[in-house]
């Protein structure tokens, strides 16, 4: 109960549940993307090569929030031309990427003030100091996605599904599959704040995977995805809440055990026909 | 209707990293023509098909489409990719496939028109496969999938089909169906086949090209035994008389 009498009385708590949803609403329309092109790894880079920039801005004393989105955006265009044009290199060169950019970035907060408090909350999140501010930021950035979701759903679900096919029917393929990428960033830096960068990938695609086993189109899949991805940032921070264990990694938890459950579930299912 | 090919190739060669996939192609397929390409796995028929559509960049010759560039008359193509090779595992409608059909032309800035659907129902009443729209493709046998995706490349309301190996995996009678279906198509269009199977598309086709590498007969020349050698190597020859009919 004390949760619920927390949640309201306190803005924080209020805040921090809000802030799982939004993150959440992103991470059920690309997430869906992401799970269906099966390019989680290629989310992967973008997530992690974000710490670069975030360093550099935290030891200029710029707002990380802007530097994570900038250089977000530059990792997907990177990687997004690598995986065009350098076919045959493109798990190290994402690899490299990820890792550099991490480099960068502990670099750069070793030299900073307050290591390790930053260090960790870019890492793992912190869902609990999440301002009224950046509420508003991120239901920007949710409706940016919503909207380009709802104007080029059919050129996504094209190049997701058959990337020769629609090249033949004059679709910008490399065009929206960069677009598509950028997507994932901004997505990502959405979810940066939730769950840290190193957790991010999990949120982004754990929703997504399950609701792909129980529904037939990209668009159930994505409702449904919204829907689990608030139901385990809302549990997560409620189970967290009374043994104070960190929240980011509290939600990756429910939402691992709800996949691997799901799966099992599934696979059952499917065994006994 | 003029005297310009729908598809005609000059002196086509292409390679993969140095490694000669096509030499020397010289082929021309005119209106109204049902024609075959044949010849081994790994003879380089994709890799033609993939030329003519543009999607992969000519190294040397040429490839025209009615007289004129791939670039400016590729969406007059329906594309039926190989059937093995496809990703049946996506989460799609048999509907939704067939009206990524009208991508590039439909009129509808956002999603799909009334027009759109109206087609795609027309052209799923052809291909038979009406009762299956709302189904999701991973439900599907292949021999559905194969006419889901022949159904997707007709809403293009194409001038050339181009087909890879359409009825691969496909028992015969469904295969037979499947290339009377062709037949009543090339009524109104263009098409040209990939099969690996010279006996079975013998009985359709009005051109045949033998595709190893380069090409080993072209056009009604008679398919001998020589060309068969030529094209699979001793080894098949009597195997071949099996399929044929």
């Amino acid at each position: 109960m004390d949760f619920l009498n927390t949640l309201m009385t306190q803005s924080f708590l209020q805040n921090a549940l809000l802030g799982g949803i939004l993150a959440s609403i992103g991470c059920g329309l690309t997430g869906s993307f992401v799970v269906v092109n099966r390019i989680g790894y290629m989310a992967g880079g973008i997530a992690h090569s974000v710490l670069g920039g975030m360093g550099i801005a935290y030891y200029l004393s710029y707002d990380p929030f802007i530097a994570a989105i900038i250089s977000a955006l530059l990792a997907a265009v990177i990687i997004g031309i690598i995986k065009l044009k350098w076919r045959h290199q493109e798990d190290t060169a994402i690899g490299a990427i990820w890792a550099v950019g991490m480099a960068i970035g502990i670099i750069f907060i070793s030299k900073s003030d307050g290591y390790n408090v930053n260090l960790m909350s870019f890492l793992f999140g912190n869902i609990l100091i999440i301002s009224r501010e950046q509420l508003y930021i991120m239901l920007f950035m949710d409706l940016i996605t919503l909207a380009f979701v709802v104007l080029f759903y059919k050129q996504l679900i094209a190049i997701s599904f058959d990337i020769e096919f629609a090249t033949v029917r004059g679709v910008h393929v490399n065009l929206f599959y960069l677009l598509l990428l950028c997507l994932v960033a901004i997505t990502v830096v959405l979810l940066i704040q939730v769950v840290g960068l190193i957790l991010v990938i999990a949120l982004l695609t754990l929703p997504a995977a399950i609701a792909r086993q129980y529904v037939q189109s990209i668009g159930a899949m994505m409702l449904l995805a919204v829907l689990l991805g608030s139901l385990f940032t809302s549990s997560g921070l409620y189970l967290s809440y009374e043994p104070d264990l960190p929240a980011g990694a509290t939600i990756i938890l429910v939402a691992g055990v709800v996949y691997l459950l799901s799966s099992l579930f599934k696979s059952l299912v499917a065994s006994r026909r | 209707m003029n005297n310009t090919p729908a598809i005609e190739i000059r002196d086509l060669n292409f390679s993969f990293n140095d490694l000669p996939i096509l030499e020397n192609i010289n082929m021309t397929i005119e209106f109204g023509d049902f024609a075959g390409l044949v010849g081994p796995n790994g003879g380089g028929k994709t890799t033609l098909l993939k030329l003519i559509m543009g999607l992969y960049k000519t190294q040397s010759g040429t490839i025209r489409l009615f007289g004129q560039s791939i670039k400016k008359h590729r969406k007059r193509i329906g594309y039926v990719p190989q059937y093995a090779n496809f990703n049946s595992d996506f989460p799609i409608s048999v509907l939704d496939t067939v009206l990524q059909g009208r991508l590039g032309i439909t009129r509808s800035f956002v999603g799909y028109g009334r027009k759109d659907r109206e087609i795609a129902h027309k052209v799923m009443q052809e291909t038979e496969i009406q009762h299956l729209a709302h189904r999701s493709i991973q439900a599907l046998s292949g021999g559905q999938l194969q006419r889901v995706l022949v159904t997707r490349a007709l809403a293009t309301e194409p001038e050339i089909l181009l087909l890879d190996e359409p009825t691969a995996n496909i028992d015969q009678r469904s295969e037979k169906d499947i290339f009377d279906l062709f037949k009543d198509i090339n009524q109104r269009m263009t098409i040209l086949i990939i099969s690996h199977d010279i006996g079975f598309v013998s009985d359709y086709i009005n051109r045949v090209f033998c595709l190893n590498k380069t090409l080993v007969c072209h056009d009604a020349s008679p398919v001998t035994s020589d060309t068969i050698h030529a094209l699979y190597g001793d080894h098949v020859s009597e195997i071949h008389h099996l399929h044929s009919r």
